[in-house]
């Protein structure tokens, strides 16, 4: 029997849709030399009313939907993390559109529509619910890469991501039917009933090891990421900000639901090696590069690898650990391609490492930003990047990973040498002539920056709230 | 009766060839095919499954698979669309203007 407290739980994602759903309407009805603009103000309120239905839903906790869908303090995490993102994507868009002459109100319809399904991702607790949701969202994502369609490095980005990304999800839902097939059940908690205490057949490890592979494929780990580096530099730079954050986020949600909530067995050998791998590659190829977006895909798969040592790390602090992290990364990754979306200007035209020579000269308050984002991102104190790296190393040395925290570390020294590379170029070199030119930053961008920079310092200084809610997230999950 | 391993082995090997297809194949509407096939050997193993189990929800499943896998053609053949305006080919060795 379904009531109106199920409704209340899926609450955010029909708000989403809502809107979605208007704007798509809206834009159909706009004369085409019209400005797209309240479409966008449109979505922001989109997101915010997204955030009001999640602050709305944490009160009413539980499952809906005959056990599909669970509202807990882990999914609540999420919910507002996406949203959030989402809504700082949505500020840091409208410049960028007038600045690439993109006319189309269905970009943020597309946003929307993407964070329903990540925001689905994170409260479902059936594996094809679950996969509808990731295709929700991937299937947005797919549009938004090749949003500036007469670019054809845009184009290519969209048709590697589609392609990759639905050979992906083919994995991911052979995983599911198999893991179907071995305990009669797509619930992640009945699942969790049948294969405790039972002996587990081959066929549930090769479910596992498939779904990893899907997932693995999202969160962009090595060996599965060599997709990201194309996707990252031709996609437009906001959408980069909303695609390696947001749908990251809820794929270690849902990776997060597989391993620990489900209890599947087997993972804990690949996950290692995937996050040993993808810290190492991830880091030694971003050296080299000298295209911001490639280096910024790099530095996420390199991230993506810190995350996975959380997995690797024991049940409850690395779970914690894991969400405390996703939601630090997502901040200050999505700020880092806010200014990089903001620089490029027309025709993403300034996104090599020489552009940004002597822009502390020259625009000295959009360096600071950036480089409060680098920092961040090397873990440097008082950003939330720093904590976020505490928590996972102290996690994967309190279950005795002494060998993967090592690769860790060395992986961050190894990493600060391309941040430091740009801060370094942003304050100490001349600007080539003639110099980039970089317009004045608009009031939403700034809105957007001044909140990631806010976001990024409260986790780097007073963790411990966001941490404490992560906390209680992962207890409820484990159960 | 046909025992249920027979299933699953077909719908493995459907699977792998979808899996070979999509790495040797270099024709991007071949490419997108070779997933579908992917997806419809998965679509066999639920069925298999839902009968095992005498269960109706992995024929459920199907469905919702379908409706994917033809949102997904939608958006997909649209931007093998978008590709062969910019390019004239759909050749995936010549769509490579950002390197790999």
């Amino acid at each position: 029997m379904i009531q109106a407290v199920d409704y209340i739980r899926v609450l955010p994602e029909i708000v989403l849709t809502l809107f979605g759903v208007a704007i798509m309407m809206v834009e159909g009805a706009l004369p085409p030399r019209a400005s797209r603009k309240p479409l966008g103000w449109l979505a922001f309120v989109g997101t915010l009313a997204a955030l009001a239905a999640t602050v709305y839903q944490a009160g009413y906790p539980g499952m809906a939907f005959f056990g599909m869908v669970r509202v807990d303090s882990f999914s609540i995490f999420f919910h507002f993390l996406i949203a959030f993102i989402a809504a700082l994507v949505v500020l840091s868009s409208f410049e960028y559109l007038d600045a690439q002459q993109i006319r189309g109100g269905e970009y943020y319809g597309l946003i929307l529509f993407g964070a329903v399904g990540m925001v689905l991702m994170s409260s479902a607790v059936e594996l094809v619910l679950i996969f509808i949701a990731l295709e929700i969202s991937s299937i947005s994502t797919y549009v938004l890469a090749g949003f500036r369609r007469r670019a054809p490095s845009s184009i290519e980005s969209s048709i590697k991501y589609f392609l990759l990304g639905s050979f992906a999800t083919a994995f991911f839902l052979y995983g599911v039917a198999l893991i179907f097939g071995a305990t009669g059940s797509t619930r992640i908690y009945m699942i969790a009933e049948t294969i405790q205490g039972g002996k587990h057949s081959a066929m549930v490890f090769t479910a596992v090891a498939l779904m990893f592979v899907g997932i693995g494929f999202k969160i962009a780990a090595a060996p599965f990421h060599v997709w990201t580096p194309d996707v990252y530099e031709g996609a437009p730079a906001p959408v980069v900000g909303l695609m390696s954050t947001a749908p990251k986020a809820a794929a270690f949600a849902v990776l997060l639901r597989i391993f620990f909530a489900a209890a599947t067995p087997g993972w804990f050998w690949p996950v290692w090696i995937s996050a040993a791998l993808s810290m190492t590659l991830g880091n030694i190829s971003a050296l080299v590069q000298d295209n911001v977006k490639r280096l910024l895909a790099y530095s996420s798969i390199a991230h993506a690898g810190y995350l996975l040592v959380a997995f690797a790390a024991a049940r409850d602090i690395g779970i914690s650990a894991a969400m405390f992290y996703t939601a630090a990364y997502a901040l200050m990754n999505v700020g880092a391609f806010a200014v990089v979306s903001h620089f490029a200007s027309a025709g993403e035209r300034y996104v090599t490492l020489e552009d940004y020579a002597g822009l502390g000269r020259r625009s000295p308050v959009l360096a600071a930003t950036l480089t409060i984002f680098l920092l961040s991102l090397i873990g440097i104190p008082i950003t939330g990047g720093f904590f976020a790296k505490f928590y996972v190393f102290s996690a994967a040395l309190k279950s005795n990973l002494v060998w993967l925290v090592i690769i860790a570390v060395v992986n961050s020294a190894i990493a600060a040498y391309y941040y430091l590379r740009i801060i370094v170029l942003m304050y100490m070199r001349d600007a080539r002539e003639p110099a980039p030119t970089v317009q004045n930053v608009s009031a939403p961008l700034g809105v957007a920056l001044a909140l990631t920079v806010a976001a990024t310092i409260y986790l780097g200084v007073l963790p411990g709230r966001v941490l404490d809610y992560a906390s209680r997230g992962a207890a409820l999950l484990v159960r | 009766m046909v025992p249920i391993s027979y299933y699953l082995v077909l719908s493995a090997i459907l699977f792998s060839l979808g899996v070979v297809g999509f790495l040797i194949k270099r024709n991007l509407i071949t490419l997108f095919m070779s997933i579908e096939l992917m997806l419809n050997a998965v679509n066999l193993a639920f069925v298999a499954f839902a009968w095992q189990w005498k269960s109706l929800n992995g024929q459920v499943f199907v469905f919702f698979v379908m409706v994917v896998a033809a949102a997904e053609a939608a958006v997909g053949l649209a931007i093998i669309i978008a590709v062969f305006r910019t390019r004239e080919t759909l050749n995936v060795d010549r769509v490579n203007l950002l390197k790999l």
